[in-house]
């Protein structure tokens, strides 16, 4: 009984999850070249209101999928923009990133609310692997996103500590001027990675509305992507452990629904209040504890986060 | 290899900054095979026009050829792939990434997958082929600045420089790391490579330099063989006056000690030990040189004592009363002055006005500081006075500070820390980045400042000026004191040895003073 309970929620966990291991490793991307993007919550939810939309549309989840990665992309380009090319404050640009995804996706997102019934992304249970007790229902027995999440995840590491583009990637955000002066477009890196970044934000948002959460309501996001963003740092701005940290907190997410049909909660529906704010409450705890980890191993913020590039700056 | 086309020419080069000129008609040629050094004072142009050689800044005007074929920069890759590598003065060099990352770093012929063990062999060959030994797998903060140096060199020959432009080289070398180092480009030079060599020191550029192209105020004043100059008629060149070259310190009898450190122990920001045991005295009326290679606790050293990095062990006395721990409003009323390394970070508030940040010290206290407002006609008048006793070049008292050159920044902070008669004054490196001229003048306000009694603790990398203004020089090296020499007995062999963490017991070094 107890283990098929743990079972359930790991498994949740992982499902839930989803979302912000998408979100997160497209803001580590971002942040890796230099760029705080603070938008993530707005980029997702656009992404999961366009995707919804899209599968309603056209009755393709996969074209829905594709809307939402665009969408994200396209909200991040403005984001570079504004900080790359304008040199504007990264924090008030993605703040007002943010709202803006938040207000627009409410507006345009209305008469969504209403469809019940959009196309979602299948269900996948691996066969064989999902017959394996305990490990097959929490690893095998998932929406095909879920997998396509388990793939992202060693390619992103491999892709940033093991091949050239990754290098050049993590030289740009740690100190542009010497990329630069060895003919790394600084300008042009921090673009595609401002964009990569936006993208995956609108997939993990497409990825709640087709089958995490396969529906649209208003603000659906609920905070995650401001989780994503502080996960980055729980995660010492490392793909492996912000993966860690991703299905962490999609289990803490769960939580409260898997406990209410214990009988101590029925009886105090109150706690459910308390269970809810679990995990903005592990939000502030893990990012105390992993900064200080992260002061203690020198894994701090790439040097150059938050500051614009400029090359000709000195007079003489 | 009887090649007489030069290396690279630049001819008629202008480069405007707003309200600069930076560069005005210079024409600047290199040979193969040849030690040019390029010398002139800070603000005559030399990183600009060597800025525009790699590829980083666009001249405004001017032609650049590269081996007789006329060519046109618009990125440093495009520099570097004309053969043209620049070392920086400020290393570009990723501190979280290792020696081999830093090297292969933009290059696009490394394969998509990183090969590692190639490249590290590959870097370690360049090393042992040019005398540059460096640790492929070690991460660059791990390494002294003479190892970092060396990386970037490794750097520029990984991608096939001939042409290699180094900027203030030796600022950050012991002697004897600048001995080994100059042995790497005479073994560059032999394979017909051009090495261009930014220096405002004399010395070193007579000795290693073929050729000497001197800038003043963005032009060109001449190209000379080195053989046969001599320092006067450089630094005439370099100036366009008459230079003097020493600075009499008359000979006093230092008073009572004024400040003393007992087994000081700090932590540097890494949280790793900076100083240990660490023990100094300086009496009235004496400069104490602190020489050593920088990142051995200098910085700790300073700010340790003017109480802005906790102390971890040992006491500090200053004038008698024991101030272990106190914070910094303590000692600056205990007497202390500081002239910190970092004149716009910490030494001003760069967006204040030059009154404002001459009134930083004296703003709490009558006549300026009142009950509740600050009397700012005082602060104004009081700032007049100042500019006009230190020779402070600005527009007017209201220029917000970060508009002052260097040289006229550094005097507005010594007019600030000496006009309080301090009893005390820790100097960390007061002339880096000044010019033969605004360096002349700091350094006579530190030896009247010595001359009426202040006990001077000096440091400073710059061997010249230790030996210069130095009564008696404490070596530092990895956050402790290794050596003491008095002026008369100090030569630069042995001072070098011992910044370079060798014990020398030359002479009776007893004077634990």
């Amino acid at each position: 009984m107890e283990v098929a309970m743990l079972v359930n929620l790991l498994a949740a966990g992982i499902r839930s999850g989803t979302p912000l291991l998408f979100a997160t490793i497209g803001e580590i991307f971002a942040e890796r070249s230099g760029v705080l993007n603070l938008g993530v919550e707005g980029m997702m939810l656009m992404g999961a209101m366009t995707a919804y939309g899209v599968s309603h549309a056209t009755g393709n989840p996969w074209l829905g999928l594709l809307a939402g990665i665009i969408v994200g992309g396209f909200m991040a380009l403005l984001h570079a923009f504004m900080t790359v090319t304008l040199r504007a404050d990264q924090v008030v640009s993605g703040l007002a990133l943010t709202f803006l995804g938040m207000g627009l996706s409410a507006v345009l997102g209305a008469p969504l609310v209403e469809v019940r019934n959009a196309p979602k992304l299948p269900a996948f249970p691996i066969p064989g692997l999902s017959q394996i007790p305990v490990v097959g229902p929490i690893l095998f027995d998932h929406n095909i996103i879920v997998y396509i999440g388990f793939l992202l995840i060693p390619v992103a590491w491999f892709y940033i500590y093991r091949t050239r583009p990754g290098l050049n990637l993590r030289a740009v955000g740690e100190y542009p001027a010497a990329a630069d002066t060895l003919g790394i477009n600084v300008t042009r890196l921090r673009y595609y990675y401002v964009i990569l970044g936006g993208m995956l934000a609108g997939l993990g948002g497409a990825a709640l509305s087709l089958a995490i959460t396969p529906l649209w309501i208003e603000g659906m996001t609920a905070g995650q992507g401001w989780i994503a963003v502080g996960l980055v740092i729980f995660a010492g701005w490392d793909p492996l452990r912000g993966a860690m940290g991703a299905y962490l907190f999609g289990a803490i997410r769960r939580l409260p629904l898997d406990m209410q049909n214990i009988s101590f909660f029925l009886q105090h529906p109150t706690y459910g209040y308390f269970m809810n704010m679990l995990p903005y409450l592990f939000t502030i705890i893990v990012l105390v504890i992993g900064s200080r980890e992260a002061l203690r191993r020198r894994v701090g913020a790439p040097a150059a986060l938050g500051v614009p590039y400029v090359r000709e700056e000195r007079g003489a | 290899m009887s090649d007489s086309t030069p290396a690279f020419e630049m001819r008629n080069i202008t480069k405007r900054f707003p309200g600069v000129l930076a560069n005005d008609r210079v024409t600047f040629v290199g040979e193969k095979g040849e030690i040019h050094a390029l010398l002139g004072e800070n603000g005559a142009g030399k990183s600009t026009l060597m800025n525009v050689l790699s590829g980083l800044y666009h001249a405004d005007s001017g032609e650049l050829f590269i081996d007789g074929r006329r060519v046109r920069f618009n990125s440093p890759g495009d520099a570097i792939a004309a053969g043209v590598g620049m070392v920086h003065q400020h290393f570009m060099l990723v501190p979280v990434q290792t020696v081999a990352e830093n090297v292969i770093l933009g290059q696009q012929d490394v394969g998509f997958v990183l090969d590692t063990a190639k490249i590290e062999a590959e870097v370690r060959r360049i090393g042992e082929r040019y005398g540059l030994p460096v640790d492929p797998r070690a991460y660059i903060w791990q390494l002294s600045v003479g190892e970092q140096q060396r990386v970037e060199i490794i750097k520029m020959l990984y991608r096939g420089a001939q042409i290699l432009i180094l900027d203030e080289p030796t600022a950050v070398l012991t002697p004897q790391e600048t001995e080994g180092f100059f042995h790497t480009l005479e073994e560059m030079k032999a394979e017909g490579k051009t090495i261009v060599f930014i220096s405002h020191k004399l010395d070193e550029v007579l000795s290693i330099a073929d050729r000497i192209t001197v800038l003043r105020q963005g032009k060109h004043i001449a190209t000379v063989p080195a053989a046969g100059m001599t320092k006067p008629e450089l630094a005439s060149l370099m100036v366009g006056r008459e230079v003097l070259f020493h600075i009499e310190t008359p000979a006093i009898e230092p008073g009572e000690p004024r400040l003393i450190l007992r087994d000081v122990e700090a932590l540097d920001n890494k949280r790793l030990p900076a100083l240990r045991k660490l023990s100094l005295t300086v009496r009235s009326g004496e400069i104490v040189g602190v020489a050593g290679v920088a990142g051995n606790g200098q910085r700790e050293l300073a700010e340790a004592i003017c109480g802005m990095r906790p102390i971890t062990g040992g006491s500090i006395e200053v004038t008698g009363d024991n101030v272990t721990g106190a914070p910094p409003i303590i000692m600056i009323e205990a007497g202390i002055a500081y002239v910190p390394a970092d004149r716009s970070a910490m030494g001003s508030a760069p967006n204040l006005s030059v009154a404002e940040n001459l009134a930083l010290k004296s703003y709490r206290i009558p006549p300026i500081g009142g009950r509740w407002f600050m009397n700012r006609r005082t602060m104004r008048e009081q700032a007049e006075a100042l500019i006009q006793a230190y020779d402070i070049a600005t527009p007017s008292a209201d220029t917000p500070s970060r508009k002052l050159s260097g040289g006229n920044l550094q005097k507005l902070i010594l007019a600030r820390e000496l006009s309080s008669r301090p009893q005390v004054i820790i100097a960390a490196y007061p002339t880096r980045g000044l010019d033969i001229g605004a360096t002349e003048n700091v350094r006579n306000l530190l030896v009247d400042a010595r001359n009426q009694g202040a006990a001077i603790l000096l440091i400073s990398e710059d061997l010249d000026e230790v030996f210069a203004l130095s009564d008696r020089i404490d070596v530092i090296y990895e956050g402790e004191i290794v050596g003491h020499v008095s002026r008369e007995e100090a030569d630069r062999e042995t001072v070098g040895l011992m910044m370079a963490g060798e014990r020398v017991t030359k002479s009776a070094s007893n004077a634990e003073s």
